[in-house]
């Protein structure tokens, strides 16, 4: 296992997620001997999941049963422990177009966060690019790091615990794009400039407000970057539902030439079934604004 | 800074480069052909003149066709007027506050004005301009550039703007999936570098060559195609390096049946291939078969054994068909290779990742290709409309052997961002198309089913039934 490269059979070591129903998820490091308890109740590691092949359904000590899955950035996104607020699936699949992440690209991201986008950024610029990420909270870039060797990607990026908007990346001149997820992303505008490469490179900065965009487009501007673009991505999930609408009973029809016991079969309870979709009833309204922006060669 | 100057070497525009031309939101996918006359935008000129320049270069277009750089710091905004109103109380709309005439235009253009210096002069001539706010003035001027400057970019393909260009320019060619539904996919069937994916698409090959991006010519992508060949157009439009098209595979739909049947004979002619290498075969057959088949002019052929002019002519023709013939020959022979191939990748049933976007009703397509799939892998499928997707929906249910499945959309909203003048654009898609996604995962009744790969499948079983005990 790797999240940068799939593998049939789950190994000692590797993280392996468990599906225990929908939207239900659960990140398991897998350790001879170990235990895990779930809702359905223990897996133990050695006999239920190490040489199992992934997607396998495994037995719990309940006699309950779960999916082992293959780790992938997004089902990381969505079962990954907390210490930040994260980016989600639907903004990073945006983010990753649109700054034109490839095998091979340079990405300098800050802050790293709880590592959701990453994830992604690691998955798609392997096996040849490089992650230059920066997060100025030192416990967060430590805990970070380790997941990123426990997860095998650690080869391909670069944690450095410092401030962004006063020291930069750490790097200069080598980056095909640079994202910024900070409170004010306008003070790491000129290095994120510095980052990109001299032939020219693409920007992303995410914000929730838009006054934090109204700056950053102008410290954008101010720097030099051109098509600068705002936007937003919202998700749409789409419940799918058997539903039944009644048919109203209108009475007698006396003035219909239908046959009597016609009239005695159409009565009570009288329905018409669809399948349908329904929206849930509620639903994340905002993440955030996503700015693009591409320097221009200088 | 030596190796600078290497590095530029694959930033210039060259000959038969695969680029995009950009004016304004306007994207053309283009390639480079010497003394080629390119319209774009009403405008034409000579796009090989962009050769040797850096990809990215704004070019003006000038008479005769010529592209000139335009110089990075150009004076961007004509007339610095500092002077402006605050209201539009006095601004009457009397139809005569351009005091030049559509004639006096045209003459300023024949002059051979540049498009910067015409907005200039329009401003000039503008009796209310000076009345207008300083807003109204900022987009006034905005209206006039995009009417008058003749700009055009170079840039370098890219899925991010090839999938706008479509988007854009022909969305019923790709079905109308919008370029935020299209990075969904790409990043929900996880594709990355090194993995085995299979596509099936009749979106112009727009999203093939998109997952070719991700992949970065590591790994295998095989393109399932209905009809008679695969659709490639937008591929051609990556320019992408002649290696990644070694990683590129494509399989008939119509073979599927017999491949997971174990029927499909590759090493033998198959029905559907042979099809149209019948077709070809017979295309090529009548100039063949003119000098090879007569016995006339075989006959000739040995008797004026004096008239070595004709003789030689004649045998030189032949050879050029001989090597032609042989030519495809070889060409059917690699076509023949290049199936075998792909049907042994898609035998061990073992792909890492499944996209579908296409004008085909989607189920019938999902249910038989996620047989090829290897447990606890991503797919995805798009569909224009909701509907169809409902119903592979309801299907996968019924059939287990997928989990996490979502049924969503995405709603995308531009802002114009502008020191007091920030809101959304007033013009949004209306929507970007559907899609469907999950996960697959072993099933218990694939095991008795799959009895020919029973091989995989049934320690595992032993093993849970073992801890079980």
């Amino acid at each position: 296992m790797s999240f940068v490269e799939y593998s049939d059979f789950i190994q000692d070591g590797d993280v392996a997620i468990v599906y225990l129903g929908h939207d239900s998820l659960m990140p398991v490091k897998v350790q001879q001997g170990a235990q895990t308890q779930t809702r359905y109740g223990a897996i133990r590691h050695s006999t239920d999941l190490i040489g199992k092949r992934y997607g396998s359904k495994v037995t719990c000590s309940k006699g309950g049963w779960v999916q082992v899955l293959h780790p992938t950035p997004e089902l990381w996104t969505v079962s990954l422990p907390h210490r930040t607020q994260i980016l989600y699936t639907t903004d990073i699949a945006t983010i990753t177009m649109m700054l034109e992440l490839k095998p091979g690209s340079v990405v300098c991201e800050s802050g790293t966060g709880s590592g959701s986008l990453s994830h992604a950024i690691l998955r798609t610029i392997a096996p040849t690019g490089h992650l230059h990420t920066v997060e100025f909270h030192q416990q967060r870039a430590e805990k970070v790091a380790e997941e990123f060797k426990e997860h095998r990607v650690d080869h391909l990026v670069t944690v450095r615990n410092q401030d962004v908007c006063k020291d930069g990346f750490g790097v200069s001149g080598v980056a095909d794009a640079v994202f910024l997820d900070i409170p004010s992303p306008w003070e790491a505008v000129g290095h994120a400039k510095a980052a990109l490469k001299r032939q020219g490179g693409r920007l992303c900065s995410f914000s929730p407000c838009i006054e934090q965009v109204q700056k950053t487009c102008v410290a954008l501007a101010d720097q030099g970057f051109e098509d600068i673009s705002p936007l937003e991505v919202l998700l749409r999930v789409h419940d799918v539902r058997n539903i039944s609408l009644p048919l109203p009973d209108f009475g007698p029809d006396s003035y219909s030439q239908t046959e009597p016991d016609a009239k005695q079969q159409a009565p009570n309870h009288a329905s018409v079934a669809l399948k349908t979709t329904t929206p849930p009833r509620e639903i994340p309204g905002h993440t955030g604004y996503l700015t693009f922006a591409t320097k221009p060669r200088t | 800074m030596a190796d600078n100057g290497d590095d530029d070497a694959q930033y210039r525009i060259k000959e038969g480069d695969y680029v995009v031309l950009k004016r304004g939101d306007i994207f053309k996918a283009m390639q480079i052909q010497p003394r080629k006359k390119v319209i774009f935008e009403k405008q034409w000129f000579f796009l090989d003149k962009a050769v040797g320049h850096l990809y990215s270069t704004k070019f003006e277009i000038l008479s005769g066709g010529n592209l000139q750089p335009k110089k990075p710091k150009d004076p961007e905004s004509p007339g610095d007027a500092k002077e402006a109103g605050t209201d539009n109380r006095h601004i009457l709309d009397d139809g005569r506050s351009q005091k030049l005439t559509r004639d006096d235009i045209e003459t300023l253009k024949e002059q051979g004005l540049k498009g910067q210096e015409i907005v200039q002069q329009l401003i000039e001539n503008s009796s209310t301009f000076r009345d207008k706010t300083e807003f109204a003035q900022d987009k006034y001027i905005k209206k006039k550039k995009k009417k008058y400057e003749n700009t055009v970019t170079v840039l370098k393909p890219s899925c991010r703007i090839l999938a706008m260009m479509y988007h854009g320019r022909e969305p019923g060619k790709i079905c109308h999936l919008r370029y935020d539904s299209l990075a969904q996919m790409l990043t929900l069937a996880n594709i990355h570098a090194g993995s085995k994916v299979l596509v099936f698409e009749t979106c112009a090959g727009l999203v093939l060559g998109s997952v070719m991006e991700r992949m970065g010519g590591y790994g295998s992508v095989i393109q399932m195609y209905p009809g008679g060949g695969p659709v490639r157009a937008g591929v051609e439009s990556f320019g992408f390096p002649a290696h990644f098209h070694d990683t590129l595979h494509d399989f008939p739909i119509c073979h599927v049946n017999a491949l997971l049947a174990g029927t499909l004979d590759t090493a033998a002619k198959d029905p559907c291939a042979d099809e149209k290498q019948s077709n070809t075969a017979e295309e090529q057959n009548p100039p063949e078969a003119g000098p090879r088949g007569s016995p006339e002019e075989q006959s000739m052929e040995t008797n004026a054994g004096d008239d070595t002019a004709a003789d030689q002519e004649k045998k030189e023709r032949e050879k050029l068909k001989e090597a032609k013939a042989q030519g495809k020959r070889v060409k059917l022979e690699e076509k023949r290779k290049k199936l075998a191939a792909a049907a042994s990748l898609l035998e061990g049933r073992n792909a890492d990742g499944l996209i579908i976007a296409s004008r085909f009703h989607p189920c019938p397509v999902l249910m038989v290709l996620l047989k090829f799939l290897s447990p606890s892998r991503p797919f995805v499928v798009y569909s224009q409309y909701k509907e169809p997707l409902i119903e592979c929906y309801t299907k996968l249910k019924e059939q287990g052997g997928t989990v996490s499945l979502r049924l969503a959309d995405t709603w995308l909203r531009h802002y114009q961002v502008l020191p007091n003048r920030t809101h959304p654009l007033l013009l949004m898609s209306g929507g970007g198309g559907y899609l469907l996604s999950g996960t697959t995962v072993a099933t218990d009744r694939a095991k008795p089913a799959g009895s020919q790969r029973a091989d995989e499948p049934a320690p595992k079983r032993l093993k849970v039934t073992d801890t079980e005990g």
